[in-house]
């Protein structure tokens, strides 16, 4: 249980086009990540499947039933919101129950969901607490649990770590994905995280400009963009993108992924100057001005010591090189 | 002791206008307290001293207990303030959710239409009111004064309300729909906390207007039945007589409900006036 299908879904708020026909299929137990640029139209596509908002036109499958005129509580979804969304005057055993309270279950069966919900996301203390009193990181684990406690065919998370600070995005991401593997339910999760949707996801639907460009595994993605735009969006630091004519190429253009290049003080493919190095430790990012490509980011595993206006050359792997056509798309 | 943000000369300053500004503006209110208690000699004789034993007098308090039925007009001014300033709140705060939350055909034509009250003073159509009162039999009814007055208080409070309507989270709402709350319940025990400072603020605004009027009670209900506090204290008013005592005195009752009700809003009014400007 827990299936979704979206068919030629589109959406337009007056003249604005948002989602311009989406079809994903989305099977059970599967974890599925929407990035994309902001205003690519994730969070809207999010909020069609939810039924937050209504689609202009296609269909909304949830476990073989159509849903697109079933209000969002008759659903069987569950959502967590990137401002927590907490009922301010509730407690956090209030919080989670609320949902079911409203569709009638038995009280001992909400106690009983809410004490498998809470263990597991160590909610236990904070139980008779009110959302003003719990940490960021605490509030976003309520909201996962009163997500949990609803059992529901697909949780959907939209941007659920983007309020959170840097160290406690890496522990709550850790969490959502022990979750899933614990439920083994169906997960739909937005954001414009590249790192988020790398590490969590089974399958990345990475969205642009209200379309999807490509589907796929996240080594999928990062070994075979299908063009452009995903080859620059997967990846970090960004892949270089060279002019193909001015290296004498037929294609449009070239592109290399900055851990693709290796460097040498003395000959190479690209003579260039080095503009900026960042030393983070396990790797050194280098910015050359180069000759031939223009500016491009190099980065090299360990510690590099390159001096702003020293001369570098960078040689691609021919083997890791991708050319892409007039219209963006990769050529074979 | 001087900090980085404080500086003595500053602070003196600030304080000396704001003082200034505060004796101003309390200045009529305490000669019209002081005044209440003295005899009619002493009011006239030395208006801006405060009573002293020999002209310490309670005549005006005496006289406005004993004469007009006082009690009686402090009620209606109760019952039409409280009655008017509910109906404003909750149907200005419902039109305001509307506006705010759901996207409709005329939208803002609609919000625009709600607030052109703000600048049309509802006295420019007192006459056609007073037709309108007539031919429903409203006349010297406290229904009348409660309906105009909803009628005046609602277009700030829409405009207000949904202003701050705007800013309570989407997130939040959305999450109340997928549990399962309906329309009402997300306005009733979501949104409506949520904006309770600023509700305070409308609330205010709203009241004080109608406590003080005189107009309408004066041509919609001048009853002995239906008079409010301010038209009460006209009685005291001759054409060659004035019971200054009198009327000192029931200016003097006449604000306390108001500074009553301001007491128990203003906690939630600074919050009001100041939210936005600090998160």
């Amino acid at each position: 249980m827990g299936s979704l299908n979206i068919e030629n879904v589109k959406k337009a708020f007056g003249p604005v086009e948002v989602l311009k026909g989406i079809n994903l299929e989305v099977t059970d137990g599967e974890f599925v990540v929407f990035v994309g640029p902001s205003g690519c139209g994730k969070s809207t596509l999010l909020r069609v499947i939810a039924g937050l908002e209504d689609s202009t036109s296609g269909r909304v499958v949830i476990d073989g039933a159509d849903v697109s005129a079933t209000p969002p509580a008759k659903r069987g979804i569950a959502m967590v919101f990137q401002t927590y969304a907490l009922y301010p005057h509730l407690t956090v055993k209030n919080n989670m129950g609320l949902g079911l309270r409203q569709a009638g279950t038995p009280a001992a069966e909400i106690d009983r969901r809410i004490g498998i919900a809470s263990s597991m996301l160590s909610l236990e203390p904070y139980l008779s607490r009110r959302p003003a009193e719990l940490s960021g990181g605490q509030r976003q684990r309520v909201a996962i649990g009163r997500a949990v406690v609803r059992e529901p065919k697909l949780f959907l998370f939209d941007e659920p770590l983007s309020n959170l600070d840097a160290a406690l995005r890496v522990n709550t991401r850790l969490e959502i994905a022990q979750l899933h593997r614990r439920l083994k339910a169906t997960m739909i999760y937005v954001t414009h995280d590249q790192v988020e949707a790398m590490t969590l996801a089974d399958k990345i639907v990475v969205l642009n400009a209200g379309k999807i460009e490509q589907i796929g595994g996240p080594m999928e993605l990062y070994n075979s963009p299908a063009n452009e735009f995903v080859a620059g969006f997967i990846g970090s630091p960004k892949m270089n993108f060279v002019d193909g004519g001015r290296l004498g190429e037929t294609a449009k253009t070239i592109g290399v992924r900055p851990e693709h290049l290796t460097v040498d003080a003395k000959s190479g493919a690209w003579k260039g100057t080095v503009v900026h190095a960042e030393h983070l430790g396990a790797d050194t990012n280098v910015y050359l001005d180069c000759e031939k490509a223009g500016l491009i980011t190099v980065r090299i595993f360990g510690v590099y010591n390159a001096e702003p206006g020293a001369t570098l050359y960078a040689t691609p792997d021919p083997a890791k090189t991708y050319r892409f056509g007039a219209d963006g798309k990769v050529l074979k | 002791m001087s900090t980085a943000t404080r500086s003595l000369p500053r602070t003196i300053g600030a304080h000396a206008i704001l003082l200034t500004y505060t004796a101003i503006a309390l200045f009529p209110v305490v000669i019209v307290i002081v005044n209440s208690f003295k005899s009619r000699a002493a009011i006239f004789g030395a208006p801006l001293t405060p009573p002293t034993p020999k002209t310490f007098d309670l005549i005006g308090y005496t006289t406005v207990i004993g004469q007009g039925d006082f009690i009686h007009y402090f009620q209606n001014s109760l019952v039409v303030t409280v009655a008017s300033l509910f109906f404003v709140l909750l149907f200005g705060a419902m039109a305001a959710f509307a506006l705010s939350e759901y996207r409709f055909r005329g939208n803002s034509l609609m919000g625009l239409y709600l607030a052109l009250g703000i600048m049309i003073p509802i006295r420019l159509a007192t006459v056609a009111i007073l037709q309108l009162m007539v031919a429903s039999g409203l006349v010297n009814t406290l229904t009348a004064l409660i309906l105009v007055y909803t009628a005046q208080g609602l277009p700030l409070a829409v405009f207000i309300l949904s202003e701050f309507m705007k800013q309570v989270s989407d997130d939040l709402k959305n999450a109340g729909r997928i549990d399962g709350l309906s329309e009402y319940t997300i306005f009733f025990r979501l949104v409506l906390p949520l904006v309770r400072p600023s509700m305070a603020t409308v609330a205010v605004f709203t009241m004080i207007p109608i406590w003080n009027d005189l107009w309408f009670p004066l041509i919609l209900a001048p009853s002995e039945e239906t008079k409010t506090v301010t038209l009460g204290a006209q009685l005291f008013l001759g054409q060659f007589v004035t019971n200054w005592n009198a009327i000192l005195a029931a200016l003097s009752l006449a604000i306390m409900p108001v500074l009553i009700l301001y007491v128990i809003f203003s906690r939630q009014l600074i919050r009001g006036i100041t939210s936005g400007a600090v998160k």
